[in-house]
């Protein structure tokens, strides 16, 4: 048993929505209790789809529970053969209907019906969202896709993309754009937008392109056994990896890796003397683990950022995580305990977090910046423009979303030469903001998991050991709350490294000239 | 109109009683306003990842703050051995109560999965209760999907409050439901100023503010859903006093004169306390009537409000009814409300796709439905109004009247504005 303020991710039936729903021709035949029918609203209201998904609920209730939930399920099943005439069907269990083992994929089978039924199995009480999704996308892939010639034409696949997904829509638009420039067809694009039909051809396609391991690579591993077709494994997101993914897929497809870039604009963007007020900004990152480790890059390389923080919620891909963080010196954080990933950013004391919706929750708790790079997100990161975070143009994107939290270089530096000014002082927020930020509220440690705790204790020991001089303590007053509280954290390091109990203006400044960039 | 205004209503009306896919939540969405209405309570649901992304799914729509809710979900071993499942259930508690040592009151909330396995949260309850008692007190409910829909949650979590209140043979009046504050404050005042003492709000903002109950008890209802704390009252030897909801001009006079003919207000007080306010929701809503009047209206079910709103969007703004869909009719609760509302085609539980096609074949002016249908609709051409905002909008009593009639009309209005640019 674990407690739980907030989850990154849905249960495993979630994962098979997202699936059934990205799809067109599908249907899901759920073994559910009345109330898990609020899924449909994730994708009628958040993504603000404008069909209910094509998922049937049994909805039994405890009446139903002492008599026969299994007719209950084969009348559910049929009616909705009948009722939404499906290509494919694919019948699971939600957690509830797991505990009474009705077997929903054996009582689908007696009926006969005249369209292939997939069976879903998956645990609800040990995995989660992404693995449903990936899992009933490799279910439907191995049930459905047969043994074909190759185009004549070089093609690929696009794998991964589901409703629900951050961003999958324009991603997708901007992946098949640079590879229609590179003159390669898409055979099929899945699960967003395929049909049963598209699965059965996807063997015709020369590779696959794989943009969400999260949810689609259960499929390309499958799809290179049984029918030899390599995969990308470069995810384009971000100038440079969107250059090295060109030159992955240009190998795959013996073509050249020319493709204009006279669209992306993110380099100069970044190069201009207007963004040198960039670097060093210190970033804390927290997503899925593919978005994590793509944003930690392009926060370094492009950007200049310095990554203080990098972790995952999905521990299926922890240890590419791992791996990724060693790269900057970081230890990498997996949990999916909302509460550890809050005591973390507060000890990184970071000046802009890039993560999910919880991090922004955490991000308004603290008054740090914060921009959003992975699911889960809500409905304003569903924008009606076209806003993609892969390829070029995803570039763009970046650069544009991440910078906007930030309080622009001028302004930064008035701020810091005029700290007292009545109206133009750091807790107003930044000026190009429309609504005026509230000062920062004083942090709210919540006691949290065992690691956390720690972490935020020895930072208080540390802290309770060192005394601030009242002048020092002013000193700090006047550094714009941006930067205030590394400042601190400096000073404080510097001051235990160089057993100083005292900290005044002096060791302020001695800190400051010891870790100048 | 009033309630001698002679009328057939609704009162012996056929109901269609529907079993089918029913798109509705669970109880547990209760928590989502009750856990805001009690400022020293924590809810902790024993199920599933599925409960709390329901939870954060319902709550994320609306609110962005630190909630004071969790669930303690249920993972394989839990599963394999219950006496190892209630260790595990004490454990999270006794963390939770010294993380938050502010909490008086803690709910335990059943869930589909922990009851299926039969885990008994009275049992846990209990125990708790010996150890944290009586500085927190500890109770326990079900707010399943196999047991409760939707607003059933609150019902199942005051009911669970009955037992524990404090026994009095004084004569008080208790006002039942959670109500937003600054609408229990108006009750409140209403109440006062006619003259009636010794009120008291079931749930209280606070563990300390609890209402007292005995043989001399009077009560009602604010929401038409609290069935079984109704029952429960009155196995303490409360009586209920019987009304149609205060939604509405109408609705909150009947309401208020029911309270005030047992409490001996005399005619005159009532008037001179109600005129005013009766004025004034009378022209907030004529506002919004105009819109409104004569428009057809089809409601899915939803959280047992169906049919007092109906009665008032009928009666008040003119509408007119084509189904009124509910979750479950309580005849009892109801008959105020039934003899008030205009004959209409009832309904009783669901089968989506079923009624789905009627709706079609109806073309109502206005849906009322939940958020999984409300955007479909929407794309199909219909203006509809979500009727979770019913739930987590200050609608009772004269002041929110206009306000209540403003959630209808708004749709219609929005949907004549955007009609009107694009021409």
């Amino acid at each position: 048993m674990k407690l739980t303020l907030w989850t990154y991710e849905g249960p495993p039936h979630v994962g098979a929505m997202r699936v059934a729903t990205g799809m067109k021709g599908v249907h899901y035949v759920l073994h559910a209790p009345q109330g898990d029918t609020y899924a449909d609203l994730l994708f009628t209201m958040i993504e603000r789809r404008n069909h209910r998904p094509p998922v049937t609920f049994t909805t039994f209730q405890a009446s139903d529970l002492g008599a026969d939930t299994a007719t209950l399920f084969k009348r559910a099943a049929q009616g909705a053969f009948d009722r939404f005439q499906p290509q494919a069907m694919i019948v699971g269990a939600s957690c509830t209907a797991e505990l009474i083992q009705d077997d929903p994929g054996g009582l689908a089978s007696t009926l006969g019906l005249p369209c292939p039924v997939v069976p879903l199995d998956l645990p609800s009480y040990s995995r989660k969202e992404n693995f449903g999704a990936d899992e009933t996308f490799l279910a439907l892939t191995r049930a459905l896709a047969r043994p074909c010639d190759r185009t004549a034409e070089v093609s690929c696949n696009i794998l991964g993309a589901t409703a629900l997904g951050f961003r999958h829509r324009d991603d997708v638009a901007e992946i098949t754009g640079i590879l229609a420039q590179m003159g390669i067809a898409v055979n099929a694009a899945a699960p967003l937008d395929a049909t049963p039909e598209d699965l059965a051809r996807l063997p015709a396609a020369h590779f696959n392109v794989l943009l969400y391991p999260e949810t689609g690579e259960g499929a390309a591993r499958w799809l290179e056994k049984t029918h030899g077709q390599p995969w990308t494994k470069i995810i384009p997101i971000g100038a440079h990896a969107t250059r090295e993914f060109i030159a992955e897929v240009a190998a795959l497809a013996g073509v050249s890796a020319k493709v204009d870039e006279r669209n992306l604009r993110q380099p100069w963007w970044s190069a201009s003397v207007d963004s040198t007020y960039l670097t060093g900004k210190r970033v804390f990152i927290f997503g899925d683990a593919t978005h994590a480790i793509a944003a930690a890059r392009v926060a370094r390389d492009e950007i200049g950022f310095e990554v203080v923080g990098l972790g995952c919620y999905n521990r299926e891909f922890a240890r590419v995580v791992r791996s990724a963080a060693k790269d900057y010196g970081l230890e990498a954080l997996i949990t999916d305990d909302y509460l550890e990933v809050e005591a973390a950013i507060i000890a990184a004391a970071p000046e802009l977090i890039l993560g999910t919706q919880m991090e922004r929750h955490i991000a308004k708790r603290l008054g740090i910046a914060c921009a959003v790079i992975s699911a889960p997100v809500h409905v304003q990161d569903f924008p009606a423009r076209y806003s993609p975070q892969m390829g070029f143009e995803g570039a763009n994107v970046l650069f544009d979303t991440w910078i906007h939290p930030l309080v622009m270089g001028l302004e930064e530096h008035l701020l810091t030469m005029f700290r007292e000014d009545f109206e133009f002082h750091d807790a107003a927020g930044p000026s190009h903001h429309g609504g005026k930020a509230a000062p920062p509220p004083a942090p709210i440690l919540e006691p949290t998991a065992d690691a956390a705790a720690q972490m935020i204790e020895a930072a208080q020991a540390l802290a309770q050991a060192l005394h601030w001089l009242p002048d020092a303590e002013r000193e700090l007053k006047k550094i714009p709350f941006f930067v205030r509280a590394k400042a601190r954290r400096n000073t404080e390091k510097y001051a235990a490294e160089k057993g100083v109990t005292q900290i005044s203006i002096e060791t302020l400044y001695e800190a400051k000239a010891h870790y100048a960039r | 109109m009033s309630l001698d205004t002679p009328t057939t209503g609704c009162l012996h009306a056929p109901v269609l009683r529907e079993r089918g896919q029913r798109e509705v939540f669970c109880g547990l969405t209760g928590i989502i306003w009750l856990h805001r209405k009690m400022q020293d309570a924590f809810f902790l649901v024993v199920g599933s990842r599925t409960c709390a992304h329901l939870l954060q799914s319902a709550a994320g729509v609306m609110i962005f703050a630190e909630p004071r809710f969790g669930t303690a979900i249920l993972e394989e071993k839990d599963l394999a051995g219950l006496a190892d499942a209630h260790v595990e259930l004490e454990r999270e508690v006794e963390r939770l109560l010294s993380r938050r040592p502010d909490i008086r009151q803690l709910f335990l909330v059943g869930s589909c999965p922990s009851e299926v396995i039969k885990l008994d949260l009275s049992r846990t309850a209990e125990r708790l209760n010996a150890r944290h008692g009586p500085s927190v007190r500890v109770y326990n409910y079900s707010g399943s999907g196999i047991e409760t829909t939707f607003t059933q949650g609150e019902d199942a979590c005051l009911a669970a409050m009955v037992p524990g209140l404090e026994e009095t043979a004084e004569a008080n009046l208790l006002v039942v439901g959670a109500l937003p504050d600054v609408v229990e404050d108006q009750c409140l005042s209403l109440l006062t100023a006619m003259g009636i003492g010794n009120v008291a709000f079931l749930p209280s903002r606070r563990a300390s503010g609890a209402p007292k109950v005995g043989p001399n008890t009077r009560f009602v209802l604010t929401q038409p859903f609290l069935a079984d704390t109704a029952h429960a009252l009155e196995g303490r030897g409360a009586q209920r006093i019987s009304a149609p909801f205060p939604f509405g001009e109408e609705g909150t006079t009947d309401w208020l004169r029911a309270v005030a003919k047992t409490q001996g207000v005399t005619l005159e007080t009532f008037e001179s306390v109600t005129a005013a306010p009766r004025a004034r929701a009378r022209k907030a809503v004529a506002a919004h009537a105009e819109t409104l009047r004569d428009k057809t209206l089809f409601m899915f079910p939803d959280s047992q409000l169906e049919i007092p709103l109906a009665r008032f969007l009928a009666r008040e703004c003119g509408m007119v009814p084509v189904e009124v869909g509910t979750p479950y009719l309580h005849r009892g609760l109801m008959e105020p409300e039934l003899a008030l509302l205009p004959n209409t085609v009832l309904s009783e539980g669901q089968d989506v796709d079923a009624q789905l096609d009627r709706h079609a074949a109806l073309n109502p002016d206005l849906t009322v439905c939940g958020l999984g249908l409300a955007n479909p609709l929407e794309a199909a051409g219909h203006a509809t109004k979500w009727a979770i905002e019913l739930v987590f909008t200050p609608v009772h009593f004269y002041e929110q009247a206009g306000d209540l009639a403003g959630l209808f009309s708004r749709p219609l209005r929005r949907r004549a504005l955007l009609q009107g640019a694009a021409e």
